[in-house]
């Protein structure tokens, strides 16, 4: 079993184009879904391709991810193929949003801001800000009557768009959206903000949905929020946080660096 | 700009590179005046740490010039003369306002890949690998400095850089290393490790009252200096049976606090030695706890073991029992500088340390490979390199 799960690893990440950002998306989310033997096993396994690396048999920093990975898994119980593959992952859905159960792509992701819940409300209240951390988005317009039009990025260039209305607004409680008839792509979206007591910031948990229609479009769409939604929509919370924060998003994009 | 570069495993050379330019508000550019080697830069040269690429440019040790802020940085200014802390924080997050600012939430631009590996990702440090932030360092004629409205500290002008530098990094981290020990009057502290780190843990453990401190390496040149320039006990691991040893001395008690200054490229004798090389060459562990197994066992009851060492992932033999036993406290971590940089300014400025002390080798920074060589072979007389640009 560990070296089958070995196998699909080391073939999922070196099939892909071997930079970190690959590596990442492969990177696991935390549940515990393998056996304790595995996870010795694992630790073996992580230890042998650290090991390859070094002697120069595999791409050097991938390796070196992917045995982290691997003594990461063994260490949690996490296995990330198996998350992939749907094991032990629910599509339960929070009745309290706008969201209906069903089919398509539902993602849902929860951080905690250090700043009042009237502030992070504020901010994402103003959906032209949405694009600012939702990479995915190139552009969302409103206007007064609690309307927007958003514009996202799909796989090959093909640009999406729809209109939206705003159809729960609990100030500095809840926003819930949903897209208009005639959209690109029927999504919806809900958003809660919990303040926490004595200071401890506030609970920002979102709720994405897209019902790709039928056709060609429609496989373009599920691929919309990237190859993993839960990574992307992850990132896109932590560019809100930092936002939020600190202001800006931390980058080294070109920044200085000897002979690659 | 001339700038330091890891290309691999004991490959490090002096490369020309584009020179660095502000990518965030917060941001400001800083030309470097005076920047040192690290205990912690070994560990990038020696290959242990993960997610290096060739390229990357190291050092997180500097100070220099203010020469361009970005738009959000209003404390500083052109010409302002700063000392830079190795750890990067926004000043923002619940971890910034605790004041644990090393464990900052906002500044590692690649915190995914250290939470795949740790749960939760630290701050962005300069230099020091991808998973922290792939920043480039300070070792380097001009560099980025991040977030320069919370970090940089202005230095006064009757101070010389080599009195100010070490506030970057190992004067603090020494200091951290004692604070964390809880010091009470009439305390002993044992510390591993004389490299710069140890030596300020040693100076702090004083400054903080310790009645007695006692320095653990096998460098003789190293103990020399924690003898004569810091006023410690010494004793060479390497002669005697160091548990033996630190029981007789502290008449069966044991040390009330002791601090791991090593890390995870610890020297062992013995079999235990022998082992942790044998299992961290085949990749069955990845750090070698040889220092901090010792401190563990030798601690006295109710005492705490307070690790400045840097280590990175799995340890083997750790004798969790004894410190269970014992009810230990442990303290560990990256350091967090922003907290440490007033007071101990201070301090220097009132003369009560000169960090200077630690220095015993200068080099222009086209030499930085050579520097890197001598620091790691550690031969007796080179205890810290500073580099000129
Ligand atoms: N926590 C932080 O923020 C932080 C900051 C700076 C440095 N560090 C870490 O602190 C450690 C020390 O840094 P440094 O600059 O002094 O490094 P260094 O390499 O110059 O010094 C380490 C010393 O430990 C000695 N030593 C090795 N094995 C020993 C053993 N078993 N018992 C006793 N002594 C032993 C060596 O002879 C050497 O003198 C490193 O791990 C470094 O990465 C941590
Ligand atoms: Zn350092
Ligand atoms: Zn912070």
């Amino acid at each position: 079993m560990a070296s089958t799960l070995l196998a699909t690893t080391v073939k999922s990440a070196v099939g892909t184009d071997s930079s970190i950002a690959r590596a990442v998306n492969w990177l696991p989310q935390a549940l515990t879904n393998v056996s304790s033997n595995e996870r010795w096993l694992s630790l073996a396994a992580g230890g042998a391709i650290a090991g390859l690396c070094l002697t120069g048999h595999a791409p050097r920093l991938l390796s070196t991810i992917l045995g982290t990975g691997l003594i990461y898994r063994g260490l949690t119980g996490n296995c990330p193929c198996y998350q992939a593959l749907g094991v032990s992952t629910s599509d339960s859905t929070n009745p309290q949003t706008a969201i209906t159960a069903g089919h398509g792509t539902r993602i849902e992701h929860a951080i905690t801001v250090n700043k009042p819940a009237a502030e992070v409300y504020k901010f994402w209240r103003d959906f032209e800000n949405l694009p600012r951390f939702m990479t995915h988005l190139i552009d969302v317009e409103t206007t007064t009557d609690g309307k927007s039009h958003w514009v996202a990025k799909g796989p090959l260039g093909i640009k999406v768009e729809w209109d939206a209305q705003i159809v729960t607004d609990k100030p500095n409680k809840m926003i819930g959206w949903k897209s208009l008839d005639g959209a690109d792509v029927d999504t919806a979206g809900s958003v809660r903000f919990n303040e926490l007591p004595d200071g401890r910031g506030t609970e920002v948990r979102v709720e994405l949905k897209y019902d790709p229609p039928a056709g060609k479009l429609g496989t373009a769409v599920a691929k919309l929020v990237g190859q993993s939604p839960e990574a992307q929509i992850k990132a896109d919370m932590r560019r809100f946080k930092q936002i939020m924060e600190a202001g800006e998003i931390p980058s080294t994009n070109g920044q200085p660096h000897g002979q690659r | 700009m001339k700038a330091l570069c890891w290309r691999g495993k004991k490959d490090v050379g002096v490369e020309r590179v584009p020179d660095p330019k502000i990518i965030n508000p917060r941001d400001a550019i800083i030309k470097i005046t005076t920047t040192a080697i690290c205990g912690s830069d070994l560990h990038l040269y020696d290959g242990y740490i993960p997610t290096m690429q060739a390229g990357d440019i190291l050092g997180h040790e500097f100070m220099g010039e203010v020469v361009e802020t970005g738009s959000a940085v209003t404390n500083l200014k052109k010409g302002d003369r700063v000392v830079v802390p190795f750890t990067m924080a926004c000043g923002g997050c619940f971890f910034c306002k605790k004041q644990f600012y090393s464990l900052c939430d906002n500044s590692n631009p690649k915190a995914e890949l250290a939470e795949a590996v740790y749960g939760y990702s630290g701050s962005g440090l300069f230099g020091y690998s991808h998973m922290l932030g792939g920043f480039a360092g300070g070792q380097a004629e001009f560099v980025r400095v991040p977030f320069a409205d919370v970090g940089p500290i202005k230095v006064p002008a009757h101070l010389s850089d080599e009195q100010v530098l070490f506030l970057s990094d190992i004067f603090p981290t020494g200091y951290m290393a004692a604070e964390n020990c809880a010091i009470e009057p009439g305390d002993t502290v044992a510390v591993w490790g004389c490299g710069p780190v140890g030596l300020f843990a040693i100076k702090s453990a004083f400054l903080l009252g310790a009645a007695r401190v006692i320095g653990i390496d096998s460098v003789e040149g190293r103990l020399k200096k924690a003898r004569e320039v810091c006023g410690a006990e010494t004793v060479n691991f390497e002669n005697v049976d160091l548990l033996r040893w630190l029981d007789d001395r502290t008449a069966g008690r044991g040390p009330d606090a002791c601090i791991d200054a090593v890390g995870l490229e610890a020297h062992g004798n013995g079999i235990a030695g022998f082992y942790d090389r044998m299992k961290t060459a085949t990749y069955m562990a990845t750090d070698r706890p040889t220092a901090l197994r010792m401190a563990i066992m030798a601690c006295r009851k109710g005492g705490t073991v307070s690790i400045p060492g840097v280590y990175g992932g799995l340890l083997d033999k750790l004798p969790m029992g004894a410190a269970f036993a014992k009810g230990l406290t442990f303290k560990m971590g990256q350091t967090h500088v922003h907290k440490y940089l007033k007071p101990l300014m201070g301090r220097i400025e009132r003369g009560e340390i000169d960090p200077s002390f630690v220095i015993t080798h200068r080099y222009n920074l086209q030499d930085a490979a050579k520097a890197y060589k001598e620091f790691s072979d550690q031969k007796d007389e080179c205890v810290k390199i500073v580099l000129k640009p």
